[in-house]
Parts: C-alpha cells; sequence; structure tokens
C-alpha cells in the first residue's frame, strides 16, 4: 500500500488490516514519520518521537505475527502536550516546563500503550491548555490543514488541543489524545472535521496530566472517526485508584454502540443555545443534524436550559480559580524554570514572570484576585452556585425523558491566525460559549463533523449525554456522520 | 466591580508574578474586561442553592494507610533546577 493511503486510513481500518498481515505496523509508523516530516509547517508536534514508535512498531509487529494482538496492537497515535510521558519531554507548551522530562507515565497513556499503541510523539496545545486556538503555545500555534475556499490564509486549528486536532485531519496520526476543561477537544474537532469526545467527568483518570483546573478537566480522543473515537474511548477510560475522582464503574464496550439503532431515542433541543448573532449556517446545519436523527427514528424535543447564558461566566471565574492554585505549583524549586536571584521572592516572581505567557498569567492573576479575602463569596462561591443551577438544568431534561441534547459545537467556523486579538480576552472566550456548560456540569459531550461553511470550512455539531451514557452518544454520532460523510482538507502543505 | 492599579500590583505579588510598571495599565484593562464580562452573575438568584462542591456525586474514597512507594529520591530531585544531596536548594530565606 502507498504511503498516502496508510495515513488516510480510519484507526479501525488500520487495526482490521494490520491484523489481516496486509501490511506491517513498521511500515504503519513509516508511512506516518514521514507524513510528520512533510507536514512540518503545521506545527502540530512539539516532539517527534521516532525511535521510541519504531520500538514500539517491532514489538507490536512480533506480537501481530503471533496472534497475540491487544486491543490497538501497532496502531500509530500523538499525544497532546499535557500528558506526561516517562523519558519523553512534557511541557504543556509552556517555557516553565521548557525541559520537564518526567520519571512517570499518565494513567491515560499508559492505558493505550498497555493496550499496544505505538506513540509517535507530543503535539501542540494551548500554554496549559488555556485557549481556544493554539495560539498561546510557547511553541507557536499550530496551523489548520484546512484553508478558506481560494484562499492561504492560515488557520487555526481551534483549541487547546489544535496539535491533536491538526495532526488527526491532516494523517499524521491514526489519533490522539486531548483534553478539555472548557471546550479544549471539542472545540477543535469540530473546526478540523474531526471527532472529539469529551466523556463524564471521572470516566478517565486525570493522574499524569498536567493540572489546569482539576473539577473540569477530562481526558479524551479526537480521531477521524466516530468508531474511532469509540475504541480510543474504550481503551483510555477506567478506574484508577490515582484519581480520587476517577469513577469505579465498569467500562462498557463502546464500539458495540456504533452503528446501533437510534429509534425512539428523545433528542433535546435547547432554545436557549439559539444565541443572538448566530451564523445562519450554524442555524441551518443545526436544523439539518436533527433532520437526520429523525430520518433515523429519533424524535425532537424543544427543551429549556434556562442557566445556559450564566455558564460561561461562572467557568471564567472558576476555572482561572482552580488554575491559580493548581499552577502555585510551578515555584522554580522542585522542577521547571528558575529566573536566578539572590532573594527567593523575587526568584518566585521572575520564575513565574519569565516561565508563563500572557494568557496564562492573566488567568492567574483573576483566579487570585476571585478568591481573594473580601471576594471569595461574591465571585467564586456565587459562581459555584450557578454551577449547581447550569447542572440542575440538565437533570431536569434528563429526568424528563431526553437521552441526548443536539446543539452547535461552536459559533463559527475556524478563523485566521492573529485575527483575534489578544489584548481582548473575552473575544476568545466567546468560542466556549456551546462547550463549557457540559463541563461545568460534568457530562459526557461529543463533536461531531457534520458539513462545510460556506467558505469550505468544517463545522461541528455536538451531543450532549447523561452521565455515564457515552454510548448513546456514539450510537446518534454515527448516525450524522453517516448522513454527513467524512471531510479531509486538500492538502496544500 | 473593578480593580486600580494598586490592587493589580497585590495581585501580583499574591500570584508571585513580577510585574513591569508599563505592564499595569493594560493588565488593569484586561482584567477589567474579564470582571466587567463576570459581573453578570450578580443578577442570578442563587438564594438557597448549595455550591457544587463535586460534580459526580460520589463518596470520598478511602484507603488503607499503608506506604505505597518511596525510594525515589532520585526521580525526585530530577528535574529541579538546583539541588545536593537530594535536597532542593533555594536562595537564603533566614538570615
Amino acid at each position: 500500500m502507498q504511503s498516502d493511503a496508510l495515513t488516510s486510513l480510519t484507526l479501525a481500518q488500520a487495526r482490521d488490516n494490520l491484523r489481516r498481515k496486509e501490511f506491517s505496523a513498521t511500515e504503519l509508523v513509516e508511512a506516518h514519520l514521514s507524513a510528520m516530516d512533510k507536514a512540518r509547517v503545521l506545527n502540530a508536534y512539539v516532539l517527534e518521537t521516532p525511535d521510541r514508535a519504531r520500538d514500539m512498531a517491532r514489538e507490536a509487529d512480533a506480537r501481530l505475527r503471533r496472534g497475540a494482538a491487544r486491543a490497538l496492537e501497532g496502531l500509530a497515535l500523538g499525544v497532546k502536550d499535557m500528558f506526561a510521558t516517562k523519558d519523553v519531554r512534557t511541557t504543556a507548551c509552556s517555557r516553565i516546563l521548557e525541559n520537564f522530562v518526567p520519571t512517570y507515565e499518565s494513567a491515560v497513556t499508559t492505558k493505550l500503550w498497555r493496550d499496544g499503541a505505538v506513540m509517535l510523539g507530543k503535539l501542540n496545545n494551548d500554554e496549559f491548555a488555556m485557549g481556544s486556538s493554539n495560539e498561546s503555545s510557547y511553541f507557536g500555534p499550530a496551523i489548520s490543514p484546512w484553508r478558506r475556499r481560494g484562499s492561504n490564509t492560515p488557520l487555526i486549528p481551534g483549541g487547546s488541543s489544535g496539535g491533536s486536532a491538526a495532526a488527526v485531519a491532516a494523517g499524521l496520526c491514526l489519533g490522539a489524545t486531548g483534553t478539555d476543561t472548557g471546550g479544549s477537544i471539542r472545540q477543535p474537532a469540530a473546526m478540523t472535521g474531526t471527532v472529539g469526545i469529551k466523556p463524564t467527568y471521572g470516566r478517565c483518570s486525570r493522574w499524569g496530566i498536567v493540572a489546569f483546573a482539576s473539577s473540569l478537566d477530562q481526558a479524551g480522543p479526537l480521531a477521524r472517526s466516530v468508531r474511532d473515537a469509540a475504541i480510543l474511548l474504550g481503551s483510555m477510560a477506567g478506574h484508577d485508584p490515582m484519581d480520587t475522582t476517577s469513577v469505579d464503574v465498569p467500562v462498557p464496550n463502546y464500539e458495540a454502540a456504533v452503528g446501533k439503532s437510534i429509534k425512539g431515542r428523545k433528542i433535546g433541543i435547547p432554545k436557549e443555545y439559539r444565541v443572538e448573532g448566530m451564523a445562519p449556517e450554524i442555524e441551518r446545519l443545526w436544523g439539518q443534524g436533527m433532520r437526520w436523527l429523525e430520518g433515523a427514528g429519533a424524535q425532537a424535543v424543544e427543551v429549556s436550559l434556562p442557566h445556559t447564558r450564566h455558564a460561561l461566566p461562572a467557568y471564567y471565574i472558576v476555572a482561572p480559580a482552580e488554575a491559580s492554585s493548581n499552577l502555585a505549583r510551578y515555584d522554580g524549586v522542585r522542577y521547571g524554570l528558575r529566573a536566578s536571584s539572590s532573594d527567593i521572592t523575587d526568584m518566585y516572581e521572575s520564575t513565574r514572570a519569565q516561565g508563563f505567557g500572557k494568557e496564562v498569567r492573566r488567568r492567574i492573576m483573576i483566579g487570585t484576585y476571585v478568591l481573594s479575602a473580601g471576594y471569595y463569596e461574591a465571585y467564586y462561591l456565587r459562581a459555584q452556585k450557578v454551577r449547581t443551577l447550569v447542572k440542575r438544568d440538565f437533570e431536569n431534561v434528563f429526568a424528563n425523558g431526553v437521552d441526548a441534547v443536539l446543539a452547535p459545537a461552536t459559533p463559527t467556523a475556524a478563523f485566521g491566525v492573529g485575527e483575534k486579538s489578544s489584548d481582548d480576552p473575552i473575544e476568545m472566550y466567546l468560542n466556549d460559549v456551546f462547550t463549557v456548560t457540559v463541563n461545568l456540569a460534568g457530562l459526557p459531550a461529543i463533536s461531531v463533523p457534520a458539513g462545510l461553511s460556506e467558505e469550505g470550512l468544517p463545522l461541528g455539531l455536538q451531543l450532549i449525554g447523561r452521565p455515564f451514557d457515552e454510548e448513546t452518544l456514539f450510537s446518534l454520532a454515527e448516525v450524522i456522520e453517516q448522513a454527513a460523510g467524512r471531510f479531509s482538507p486538500e492538502r496544500w502543505w | 466591580m473593578s480593580v486600580d492599579a494598586q490592587t493589580v500590583r497585590r495581585i501580583a505579588h499574591l500570584a508571585r508574578i513580577a510585574v513591569a510598571e508599563e505592564e499595569i495599565e493594560p493588565l488593569q484593562r484586561e482584567l477589567n474586561a474579564i470582571l466587567a464580562f463576570v459581573e453578570q452573575l450578580s443578577q442570578v438568584s442563587v438564594e438557597g442553592i448549595e455550591p457544587m462542591t463535586s460534580v459526580i456525586p460520589m463518596q470520598m474514597k478511602k484507603r488503607e494507610d499503608n506506604v505505597t512507594e518511596g525510594d525515589m529520591a532520585d526521580d525526585i530531585v530530577k528535574n529541579a533546577p538546583a539541588t545536593e544531596d537530594h535536597f532542593f536548594l533555594v536562595p537564603k530565606v533566614v538570615e
């Protein structure tokens, strides 16, 4: 098989072909390493690990030969640089961790390697996953493989899992890990024509993931098909005693949910998501998505999630507050960058000023302020109460028999690199308007490509489910995928 | 609520982030933009609503109080900028 053909397979196709010995894991890895080599302009990888990839592929080939293939044997994946990888530099795309080499492996990646997957390298993201465009990365922005029709303007792949989304869309890996605190898997997936799922809070272990906002962070996969995302989540999910918020419930066979009938399923259409100034093409896509689901036997009901508009401001209190606390650990003493000074306070302050980028400094300061004496109740405590209300909205909808909620994933298609000014933080934050509610409520949600914008850019729809009912999301998302088809960028790199 | 230049300096110090004088004004503007945005929460009625403490209701996990790890001092200091004999070195803090 040609190298190009190997890198455009879905993960499920690659898996089945490897088992039929159509090609070897080594050939699959070489095809990807060569694709990565040609795609450096996308800046998707911040570290390539070809030696590790070849070693892992050799081991996979040995197992495939003796018929002892594990679930992900020989499948080449990229890892967001938020996951600690043993003996492989892990930076969170921050200068403060520029030379950090973990002596341990994250729980999620441990599971992937346990199942035979192969690591190609570490993927770009917004610094500490704080961003919606991948532009806050210390290593520079990842570039989307997509372009507007008839234009050369470089576009953002979304964020914070921008490197993951760009790499999956461009065929630089068969699938990738992401993390999602306010939309960081679903928004880049939507903007690159890929599938991304944020599972229920507690479904995947957070152990070994660089902490941003611990009550919101969840790991999940990005992939080129719904089935691929289901296969990857099946490996990534599961209880871990090292994460006290990891939930001890069995991991179902997610792949078996792909292709299941959705007849009689009740789909909620939240009227509050019909925000003012919504692009007509997004609104059309949303209606189309519902008709596809109805065509497969689902039933649409209008629902109300009255606290939706308060979710974004609540998020921008809770997330920075937790971040300011989590990022206190970067003090120039135990690991990471250290500025030289003979005075310890000055050392702390200079280290953190030099080590953190602009957006990270801004969020730490907002978090510090809202937690400071005299403001805690007005901001943080109030935001946590609003969070209870946001979650209750969903509980009421699900209590009325709704199986999943359908909404757009993003308010617009991808925008150009540098198009949104970094001086107005709110402009960037508004990207997360459809995704943050889900993190505040701890629910699972999947983003699935559903069409192209007038400019030829991918647009995604989001399905939000009951806690631990990722299976329904996979079944529903596959119906949309079947109807909409898959979307791949034309290669220009 | 909005912050003045003095408050920006105080927050920066609390957060242990050095801020140059010329950064104060733009930071103040950006922080105030964010605070103005989150201000809309003051309109939400939260009377009698419990603040969320755990997004997925679950019993706090307990485990036996056993030593499960140890003897990894080399690993622990491996990424430290300055160490000596398994100790972290910092600038002098006691006169």
